[in-house]
């Protein structure tokens, strides 16, 4: 299927967006302007985008502690992004939340949750919502293959299968649960195949290829919206670094350099220009446009969080209740 | 006024409430075609149909998740957890998610959600199917606690709790459910954070919570006969909690029992307790006690549970000659 350029450019700038965002972020964390945990999405970024590409701002999103580069693809503003990450007043959660718990509801953006495994419940509660009010709307759920093994991800899924609410659950499988290794956490390889368990299509795709995430979420789109309920999407991908900031060598306690190079190699970024311009879809100084475009909006993002005031100590105490 | 049960009045609010919000859906485990494992929502399924009561998995993470996240978008859903020992269960879900989020998002969001469930031992439940363990939730902030103590409570706090924006933990004390009261018909809504005086008096101060209410009342009854003046305080919602009524009765008795079937270690009272202590101390003419479950998990047998787990009034009487000794 052949895609307008506009779309894949759009693709291309989500991606650029989210990588120069977390590289701008873990130059600050090495600064110490950053004041809490923060974990990098930079090498994710195919999924998020191939994915959040089939929604609208009226669909939905569930998010995790790895964060943001879900809610930049769905939409999220980068400036009011950043602020959170620098717990200022302007920030998504006004400074309540941080890196971990971005949400932007206007953006469809449910939410960020700290907890593995947490979101399951919530997006399905969201797609059942949906299907109450005839809403033509989806629910695409971000978890990794660490929440694939907490009870709460197959307490939601039995039960979006079985009520065929309008849900998808996007598996980021990055073959890692914090440093534990896929094959010491779990005894498939495939967790793809979980799905049939709960009568769902299971599939698995190139994490690394934002087409062919692309692709695969678009007809499990279509099948949610045509109420025939939701698809588990195994994504297979990789992180570049560790799994939060404070986390030695990008995680060399756990897996060898030799591993993390092998999928540098594969970066989503990379390999899509690449193909866009052997493709001649685009010229190299489109590229350029676009990269310096994204670099600039990413340093206006840094300066209006540097610059936007701390909130007032006793806002502690306000937004518990409505 | 006409008498009607705990129950009854239970059905009652959920059916009118029903009635009046289409956005009202039910979901909990074994609602529907079995009216619910105490009858509580008994009938509604056949009235409202399959979509609207809905009998859920035995999964109570996906119970609480479907609530959060259909309140997120625009539904008013009451959930139930059958016993409120099933709560552990989906704590993640409860106070990490539904409780927090509101507040860790900015105050961007508002989770309408109703989260119905039971608590009380007195039936042979063991372990598992019988503790009150209410007094837990007051630590997360971010849920509203909803304890009432009367089938004219039960009904009005229920409609409060439904059109609240947030979410509401509301406990009913399965040993009240045949309980008798005067209920009035239709629609009244009775405020969250106002306790209420059941009994008056200038002596003593017991607060006490669902199914104690009664017990301290029979004898607050008893004790007038002798002349000794007990104020029954039942606080209604443990969240918000109103500090003021406690505090007004206390500063005109000066002694304070705390009735409560929680057990002991960070029970409810210990709270009040603490409440007076911060905040009325120069009034205190003698010890705080807490009329409690002992410290334990509660028991199976009738010898056990009946006559040493459940606090009762013999117990509560002996509280009050030993606040006296004070007089």
């Amino acid at each position: 299927m052949k895609l307008p350029k506009s779309m894949l450019l759009e693709m291309l700038k989500k991606m650029l967006e989210i990588r120069y965002f977390e590289e701008k972020v873990v130059d600050q964390y090495a600064r110490g302007a950053v004041p809490g945990l923060a974990h990098l999405y930079i090498g994710e970024e195919a999924v998020a985008v191939g994915a959040c590409m089939n929604l609208t701002e009226d669909d939905y999103i569930t998010s995790t502690h790895r964060g943001h580069g879900h809610c930049i693809a769905k939409g999220g503003e980068l400036k009011p992004m950043m602020a959170e990450l620098f717990g200022k007043k302007t920030g998504y959660c006004k400074g309540k939340g941080g890196s971990m718990h971005i949400a932007a509801f206007d953006k469809g953006i449910l939410g960020a949750m700290g907890i593995v495994g947490s979101g399951g419940p919530i997006a399905v509660g969201a797609a059942l919502g949906i299907k109450k009010q005839n809403l033509d709307r989806v629910v695409i759920c971000f978890f990794g293959d660490g929440a694939s093994n907490e009870g709460a991800t197959h307490e939601a899924m039995n039960f979006a299968s079985l009520h065929k609410v309008p849900v998808i659950f996007v598996c980021e499988n990055n073959l890692y649960g914090i440093s534990v290794a896929q094959h010491r956490h779990q005894a498939i390889k495939d967790i793809a195949v979980r799905a049939a368990g709960y009568a769902m299509p299971g599939v698995i795709v190139d994490g690394m290829d934002v087409l062919a995430v692309y692709e695969e979420v678009k007809e499990a789109v279509k099948r949610a919206k045509s109420g025939k309920g939701p698809t588990l999407i195994e994504c297979k991908t990789y992180r570049f670094r560790g799994h939060h900031e404070g986390d030695p060598n990008q995680g060399l306690r756990y897996r060898t350099k030799e591993e993390i190079a092998d999928w540098r190699k594969r970066c989503p970024i990379e390999s899509f220009k690449k193909k866009l311009l052997k493709e001649k879809i685009v010229k190299k100084r489109e590229i350029d446009n676009i990269e310096e475009d994204v670099e600039r909006r990413i340093e206006e993002a840094l300066v209006y969080a540097m610059e936007s005031p701390f909130p007032k100590p006793e806002e502690a105490l306000e937004d518990l209740f409505a | 006024m006409r008498e009607i049960t705990f129950r009854e009045a239970v059905v009652e609010a959920l059916d009118i409430a029903m009635e009046r919000d289409p956005k009202i859906f039910l979901l909990g485990e074994d609602i529907g075609y079995y009216g619910g494992l105490f009858q509580a929502t008994q009938g509604l399924m056949q009235k409202y149909g399959e979509d609207r009561v809905m009998d859920s998995p035995i999964s109570e993470s996906a119970i609480l998740g479907a609530g959060i996240g259909s309140a997120i978008v625009g539904m008013h859903p009451v959930v139930e957890i059958m016993n409120i020992d099933f709560l552990p269960v989906c704590m993640d879900q409860l106070v990490n998610q539904a409780a927090k989020m509101r507040y860790m998002f900015g105050g961007r969001m508002k989770i309408p959600l109703v989260i119905r469930t039971t608590c009380g031992a007195g039936r042979g439940g063991a372990a598992h199917h019988a503790q009150a363990t209410h007094a837990a939730f007051m630590h997360f902030p971010g849920i509203k606690i909803a304890v009432p103590g009367t089938p004219h409570d039960v009904k009005g706090m229920l409609f409060t709790a439904i059109e609240d924006e947030n979410p509401v933990l509301f406990i009913e004390d399965k040993m009240m459910y045949n309980m008798k009261g005067e209920v009035p018909e239709g629609y009244y809504t009775v405020p969250f954070g106002k306790a209420a005086i059941c009994h008056d008096g200038n002596d003593i101060t017991i607060v006490a919570t669902m199914r104690m209410v009664h017990k301290a009342l029979t004898v607050a009854n008893e004790m007038e006969k002798d002349g000794i003046g007990i104020e029954v305080i039942d606080p209604r919602t443990l969240c918000p909690l109103d500090k003021e009524t406690i505090i007004n009765s206390f500063k005109k008795t000066g002694k304070m029992i705390i009735v409560d079937e929680g057990n002991r270690i960070g029970n409810f009272g210990s709270e009040v307790a603490s409440i007076i202590a911060e905040e009325a101390v120069e009034y205190i003419q003698a010890p705080i006690l807490k009329v409690t479950a002992p410290h334990v998990p509660v028991p199976y047998s009738p010898a056990l549970e009946k006559e040493f787990y459940i606090p009762n009034e013999e117990g509560i009487r002996k509280a009050v000659h030993k606040v006296l000794e004070y007089a």
